[in-house]
């Protein structure tokens, strides 16, 4: 993947607030490729790094990464063919079995992952599966509510990097799991909405390999110049396709070996 | 449907079998056929071969995941049963030369240590009554042109079955997880596709419990020592020369398939 930036930096600043805004009011906007259609992916990063570096100065708590796009379901869904990075911060954390408001959200959808946490710092370029689960402190079940901020969930990867890969709450929990009690590519998974089963899969839909997407992920960190540190909580991308939820809805994910995670949503 | 006309498309398919050619849609030609009268019919089918010299060995499961039931307009599953010519061992490769139309689906398999007579059978039941559970790949063919078929074609045609592979790995479901345990499905090294036990009816036990409240109602024997498919837990794949499949369950183990030759259509 080439990290190329084509953007000058008040584009990238500009860019960036109008991504900050469209989150912030939770408003659809037109993805940032139309206005800028030789945008790259160098420069959908630049946009993130910069939404990071605003989010961080505001007192937001980084604590860690997931992984995008990492189904073949999810890029046949999106239309896109390599998977992306997004940062995730302490404001963006919901409690197992919150009520979990939709008002500051364009069009928000659930996928159940596997998350990480890390006890070792972890460096690209080069990480291999083995480093992520020699790094792992444990694993536990965790539920990502995404939530585009461009119109009809339409965008190419430069836009949807720029969106922080649709970063919007996440919900960690179920039971923590150290990795070599478990089969980790093997994992079923079950997404429930209102006790109905709307997604289904095993692990191994996530890039052959949950840890492969970690590793994955540490060697974009690379490209970008960061590293991942000790303590980082990682989700290594939806085993399932995302699905849309609305007030009223209650979601439980089941996992193979690592519980369930439930929320419901609310005004 | 008079009995005649059973036995005539009975035989018809037994001959598309042994032939290794297709038929019509029998809806096409039968438009007011019952589902009764399509399992009738599955019968003779299956005395023909019994009468060649094949013997029961289990029940399959059909149709038990929502997309194929929204898609066939019906809402239970369909079983056919398992003769001793549809066995194949792990390792040995398929000779696609005996099959007609042939597509792998991914399942998990149970073999009983007690009888189940429904009506009135529960999926605590099927567990208590389970010896160990398998996972396997069952190869669906149709005996019905370019797999055309409406429920009452492939209830009639055996629920669709070809040919069978167990695994080696057994395990006993009062220590797995039958509900959650995945299923990873690779084709010549690649991974294909990701499925879970609850594909099949919310849970595979269900499907083994309505097989035997189904049977019960039928008056046809569920035996100790029968090999029970529970149905796919992945989408269908298409097979040809050279291919190999594995397929493999969360914390049970994996089943490995290979195919050579080509298939009659």
């Amino acid at each position: 993947m080439s990290m190329n930036i084509t953007l000058s930096r008040e584009d990238v600043v500009r860019l960036c607030e109008r991504v900050e805004g469209a989150q912030l009011r939770a408003r659809a906007i037109p993805k940032l490729t139309d206005e800028y259609p030789g945008m790259t992916i160098g420069d959908g990063y630049a946009v993130q790094t910069e939404l990071r570096r605003r989010f961080v100065a505001q007192g937001h708590r980084h604590v860690g990464w997931k992984a995008g796009l990492t189904s073949q379901a999810k890029m046949r869904q999106m239309g896109v063919d390599v998977p992306s990075i997004g940062f995730l911060t302490d404001r963006m954390a919901r409690a197992e079995n919150a009520a979990i408001s939709t008002s500051d959200l364009v069009h928000p959808r659930v996928e159940c992952e596997v998350a990480f946490v890390m006890k070792k710092a972890l460096a690209g370029p080069g990480c291999t599966r083995q480093d992520v689960l020699d790094a792992t402190d444990y694993v536990l079940p965790a539920v990502e509510i995404i939530d585009s901020r461009f119109s009809g969930f339409k965008f190419d990867l430069a836009s949807v990097v720029a969106d922080n890969g649709s970063s919007a709450r996440f919900v960690g929990g179920g039971r923590a799991r150290l990795v070599d009690e478990l089969d980790l590519r093997t994992l079923g998974a079950v997404l429930e909405k209102n006790g109905e089963i709307v997604g289904m899969g095993a692990s191994a839909a996530v890039l052959g390999h949950p840890a492969d997407a970690v590793a994955m992920l540490v060697n974009i960190l690379a490209e970008l110049g960061e590293t991942l540190p000790a303590g980082s909580f990682v989700m290594s991308g939806g085993i399932t396709e995302a699905v849309p939820v609305r007030p009223g809805d209650s979601v439980v994910a089941r996992f193979q070996e690592l519980g369930s995670v439930s929320m419901r949503f609310v005004d | 449907m008079d009995e005649s006309r059973i036995r005539q498309l009975g035989d018809e398919l037994f001959d598309a079998w042994r032939a290794r050619r297709t038929v019509a849609p029998l809806v096409e030609r039968e438009p007011d056929i019952a589902l009764e009268d399509a399992y009738r019919i599955q019968s003779r089918y299956i005395e023909r071969r019994l009468a060649a010299g094949e013997t029961i060995v289990g029940k399959k499961i059909g149709v038990t995941s929502k997309p194929v039931q929204d898609f066939l307009g019906v809402f239970q599953p369909d079983f056919g049963q398992l003769t001793s010519g549809m066995v194949h061992e792990e390792g040995e490769a398929i000779d696609l030369g005996t099959l007609i139309q042939p597509k792998a689906e991914a399942e998990l398999a149970f073999v009983l240590k007690e009888d189940l007579k429904g009506p009135g059978v529960t999926a605590m039941d099927v567990i208590r009554a389970t010896d160990y559970v398998v996972p396997c790949f069952e190869i669906v063919d149709s005996r019905i042109t370019d797999w055309k078929i409406r429920i009452q074609d492939t209830v009639a045609d055996n629920a669709s079955c070809g040919v069978f592979v167990l695994g080696a790995s057994r395990g006993d479901p009062r220590r797995l997880d039958i509900t959650l345990a995945g299923m990873v499905l690779e084709k010549n090294g690649e991974l294909h596709s990701t499925g879970v036990g609850a594909a099949v009816q919310g849970s595979p036990a269900n499907a083994v419990a309505w097989l035997a409240n189904t049977l019960g109602e039928l008056g046809i024997p569920f035996k100790a020592g029968e090999v029970i498919l529970s149905g796919s837990q992945s989408t269908l794949v298409p097979v040809a020369d050279g291919d190999e499949l594995v397929c493999t369950v969360g914390g049970l183990g994996s089943c490995r398939v290979k195919f050579s030759g080509r298939s009659a259509a």
